[in-house]
């Protein structure tokens, strides 16, 4: 017998006069450790709230963003985070919640945002992650375009690109696309 | 050859007889060869999991293992007969862990095998704590990692036979790898994690907008033409219909865009993610791992210390290093301390006092349980929501012995407590 057993076999005795502490009960995961930890370093600003629809349940949550400055300067953009067990091996899931007008979401919510997917790395935070969500709505890239129409629209006409904006913030149509209103 | 008879029976074990009666160069000086390492052997019962089955299953049967457990959860699929020998054509459908135990108990008399059908976190810690040792043969990092902190979490100072040896293999192509984990005393899966390649993502804009490779038509017709398309279907990467749709969708995508290459196999082999497993390889892996698992349960012989790697892509070639404990890592390198607290004192007592202990000190502790947030003080949402808890009584938030996990800006490792009441 592997010879690890013996050496501790004599402590077992002792173990044994003071009864088992009650039963071995969950342990907190490395996902949630690392979760505990980001949001503590988080840095939010005045532009950005969090929401939590299960307060024990650290891995879900909301984030709401308001920008004060930037063509989407007015709106309200909900993002659902959904973090898993692999965290921070995998990077968190990001969706926007709303149907809007943006060069890097496309029209079921998907974000078009580098560190999610393939620059993704487990040192990255979630910090990182929505300071990258905040810039993309002060800087909507055109050249990585997710909703290839308003990439299109950014790229020819940026005048063009900025009314289109207002008016899908505000409920209204671009292209024959109804979008969501997202005023605050 | 199929062994009958009782005799041939008894023969079948007098090699490995002889290595386990007499003490050769590289034995263990306390190593007593004999009657006692058989018996021992004998009645060490093992587990195995996942993928590398066939191999491990027989390789423990014909090792001298009479008491061995499997899990796993697939099927077996016509694609597996090429290389998992255990299985028939009659067989397919029906789950694997079944039929390789009855087919071995079958061939290897004496032996008894229990099968489960099912995923290793469908078990808890009272099921693997009755094994000697865990081998493996698991097909995801993810699973690995589960099982590893799952072992690591069970080892408790005071009981010698909590810790469970973790013997892990794995292969991919002509590559593999074999390697053993002493839980909390050797380096772990996850002190190790950094030195699997991550697997390459694409993009979601190039799959949207200009797709370079067959490849990418075919991540685009699984990821977002079925979202737009069949939003109602859930896609099921083994029915037939749904990989042509995924398929026949990619190939229109791929001509647009004047790419080739894109085939059915390929498709398959995209969207369920198959990594090529080549017998031989397997082989290779499931020997070197099964006879680590001999020498540890018998002392007879030095085990593995603690990684050794397999490329067969250019000869042959092998490397066997000992890797290092990580002295931050998440899993090993931070285990509950316990701690005897006052069942009546509040949680805002108790955060006082973790800036009094001297390992700690601690002065902006947030801190949980696996199902709780006892404290997170930021954001604001949530600190609002748990400042309520600094006023009740532990025994009111927590269970005996019940872990705590307590994170501190200031500190850039995290500290767990296993809390007990004082009695």
């Amino acid at each position: 017998m592997l010879k690890i057993w013996s050496m501790k076999q004599q402590q077992q005795q002792a173990e044994n006069a003071e009864g088992a502490a009650g039963k071995k009960k969950k342990k907190v995961t490395a996902a949630q450790l690392r979760v505990q930890r980001d949001l503590q370093e988080l840095t939010l600003g005045n532009t950005m709230k969090m929401s939590f629809p299960n307060p024990d349940d650290i891995l879900n949550f909301t984030l709401t963003i308001e920008p004060d400055e930037g063509m989407y300067k007015g709106g309200v953009f909900n993002f659902s985070f959904s973090v898993n067990q692999n965290f921070p091996h995998d990077p968190p899931k990001v969706k926007c919640t709303q149907k809007i007008y943006h060069p890097n979401i496309d029209l079921e919510g998907n974000v078009c945002l580098n560190i999610l997917r393939e620059d993704w790395k487990p040192v990255l935070n979630l910090n990182a992650v929505i300071v990258g969500m905040q810039f993309l709505f002060l800087e909507p890239n055109a050249s990585d375009p997710l909703n290839k129409e308003a990439a299109e629209d950014l790229r020819t006409n940026r005048e063009g690109f900025k009314r289109n904006v207002r008016s899908s913030m505000a409920g209204g149509s671009v292209r024959g696309i109804a979008f969501e209103r997202v005023l605050r | 050859m199929i062994v009958t008879d009782a005799n041939s029976q008894q023969n079948r074990w007098k090699h490995l007889h002889k290595v386990l009666t007499n003490a050769g160069p590289y034995c263990d000086e306390d190593w007593i060869p004999g009657e006692e390492t058989i018996t021992a052997l004998e009645s060490s019962k093992i587990l195995g999991a996942g993928g590398l089955g066939c191999e491990i299953l027989k390789n423990l049967a014909l090792s001298g293992f009479k008491d061995i457990h499997v899990i796993d959860m697939d099927t077996i699929d016509i694609s597996n007969l090429n290389r998992q020998f255990l299985f028939r054509q009659a067989d397919i459908g029906k789950p694997k862990a079944e039929v390789a135990a009855a087919f071995v108990e079958r061939r290897v008399k004496g032996v008894k095998i229990t099968p489960f059908v099912g995923k290793i976190q469908d078990k808890d810690e009272d099921y693997y704590m009755q094994f000697k040792i865990v081998i493996c043969g698991l097909d995801s990092i993810e699973a690995r990692r589960w099982i590893n902190s799952t072992l690591i979490g069970m080892v408790d100072m005071e009981n010698p036979e909590s810790l469970k040896p973790l013997i892990d293999g794995g292969t991919e192509g002509f590559k593999g790898q074999a390697r053993v984990i002493l839980p909390t005393l050797s380096s772990c899966i996850e002190c190790q994690l950094d030195m699997h390649a991550p697997r390459p993502a694409v993009p979601l804009c190039t799959i949207a907008t200009i797709p370079r490779q067959p490849q990418h038509c075919i991540e685009w017709a699984h990821q977002i033409a079925w979202q737009e398309k069949r939003k109602d279907d859930t896609f099921d990467s083994d029915d037939m219909e749904h990989i042509s749709w995924v398929y026949n969708t990619a190939m229109e995508r791929a001509q647009q865009f004047h790419i080739h290459g894109v085939t059915f196999q390929m498709t398959q082999g995209v969207v369920k993610n198959i990594i090529p497993a080549i017998a031989s390889t397997n082989a290779v892996i499931a020997a070197s791992t099964t006879s680590e698992v001999l020498k540890i349960a018998t002392s007879c012989n030095p085990y593995l210390e603690n990684y050794m790697m397999y490329a067969g892509e250019e000869g042959v070639y092998t490397y066997t290093f000992e890797a290092e404990k990580k002295p931050d890592c998440p899993v090993c390198g931070n285990l509950a301390r316990k701690m005897i607290v006052d069942r009546n004192s509040t949680l805002g007592d108790f955060i006082d006092s973790l800036g009094e202990r001297a390992e700690a000190q601690l002065k902006k502790p947030s801190l949980r349980t696996e199902e709780k947030t006892l404290y997170q003080r930021f954001p604001p949402q949530l600190e609002e929501h748990t400042r309520p808890n600094l006023k009740l009584k532990l025994h009111e938030l927590l269970e005996d012995g019940e872990e705590v996990a307590v994170s501190d800006p200031a500190y850039t490792i995290d500290f767990r407590y296993k809390v007990i009441f004082n009695k």
